[in-house]
């Protein structure tokens, strides 16, 4: 019974324990969620596929802190972007700027869509020239008249 | 003829695509610090904790810069290597002693060996993160203006050294 009791007690006394790791968010919540806007948008360098919010790398808890601390003195969103950029290169970004090393992989989806539609209707206009070119010699058109009046019989049936 | 070969042509140009990037290591970024000055920073050695190291110290002399700890496995792999450079006196390593304790640095260098002529506590890793490091161990070569020349990401091999940084250290001292 008294184990019980003590079971009892420590589960209670556990809810305030866990509570108090997510003081900073429930301190400010208006900054965490700008901090977790503009990380969300920054690249963990230790495990690369995923954004700074949502690793737990030594590192990404490391620069949100980082973050939230300038957040506080009151830099701007795009003055963070920057201390980041000149630290770890455009890589830290997932909206890469556009610039002359970059151009292809913005553009290059563009290209690729116009380079396939443009295939697609030279394709299609070359398609349609061979069909209406088709020219039949009198017997065979009398005889593609027979097969088709005999599928005509056949459905009507 | 056609049909056949214009699917074996886009299926060749797609594997040298694929096979290069095969070879490329997502790990190896560049970094943005090359050739631009070092970040400057004023922080507590790690045998002496009233003594300070600054790269404006080390102004007019060539030096490598390691980033290290020892709860860093991947940082025993390079450093038999540091040691035997350090040993031939050709540049001095001065070490960042990143995000790390006192007393378990002081007992890894007793270990392993200390090549740094002074290594910097850098306990919080603010300096690591002006310096870009992501990836401990990292070094960087910087010339006697205090610029930046060179940056490793993860262990130094014999052939980084021999055929990068050797040269590099050599042309930078002139």
């Amino acid at each position: 019974m008294r184990r019980i009791t003590a079971l009892l007690l420590m589960m209670m006394l556990m809810p305030p324990v866990c509570a108090n790791e997510a003081v900073p968010a429930a301190q400010d919540p208006a900054l965490e969620q700008r901090v977790m806007r503009l990380t969300a948008e920054l690249r963990c360098l230790v495990c690369q596929n995923q954004s700074l919010a949502d690793s737990h790398a030594d590192l990404a808890i490391d620069l949100k802190n980082q973050v939230r601390s300038q957040m506080r003195a009151g830099k701007s969103d795009a003055e963070i972007r920057e201390y980041m950029v000149a630290r770890y290169g455009d890589f830290v970004l997932y909206r890469p700027p556009l610039k002359p090393t970059t151009a292809l992989l913005w553009t290059g989806p563009f290209v690729l869509l116009v380079a396939g539609g443009l295939a697609l209707a030279f394709y299609l206009r070359r398609r349609r020239e061979r069909l209406t070119q088709i020219e039949l010699t009198p017997e065979q058109r009398a005889r593609a008249e027979i097969l088709l009046r005999a599928q005509q019989q056949d459905r009507s049936r | 003829m056609r049909r056949f070969f214009l699917p074996l042509g886009i299926f060749l140009v797609l594997s040298v695509f694929l096979a290069a990037g095969l070879k490329l290591d997502p790990r190896e970024v560049p970094s943005p610090l090359i050739d631009k000055p070092a970040p400057s920073f004023q922080l507590a050695q790690l045998q002496d904790s009233r003594k300070t190291l600054a790269p404006a110290d080390l102004k007019g002399k060539v030096w490598i810069f390691n980033v290290w700890a020892s709860w860093c496995v991947a940082c025993l792999q390079e450093h038999p290597l540091l040691v035997e450079l350090s040993r031939q006196n050709l540049v001095p390593i001065y070490g960042l002693n990143y995000k790390d304790g006192r007393d378990n640095a002081l007992a890894w260098l007793h270990r392993h060996g200390n090549p740094y002529t002074l290594s910097a506590m850098d306990a919080d890793g603010q300096v690591g993160i002006d310096y870009g490091v992501y990836g401990v161990p990292e070094t960087y070569v910087i010339d006697k203006d205090g610029v930046i020349r060179f940056k490793q990401i993860g262990p130094v091999t014999p052939k980084v050294l021999e055929q990068k940084i050797l040269p590099l250290v050599r042309k930078l001292q002139g």
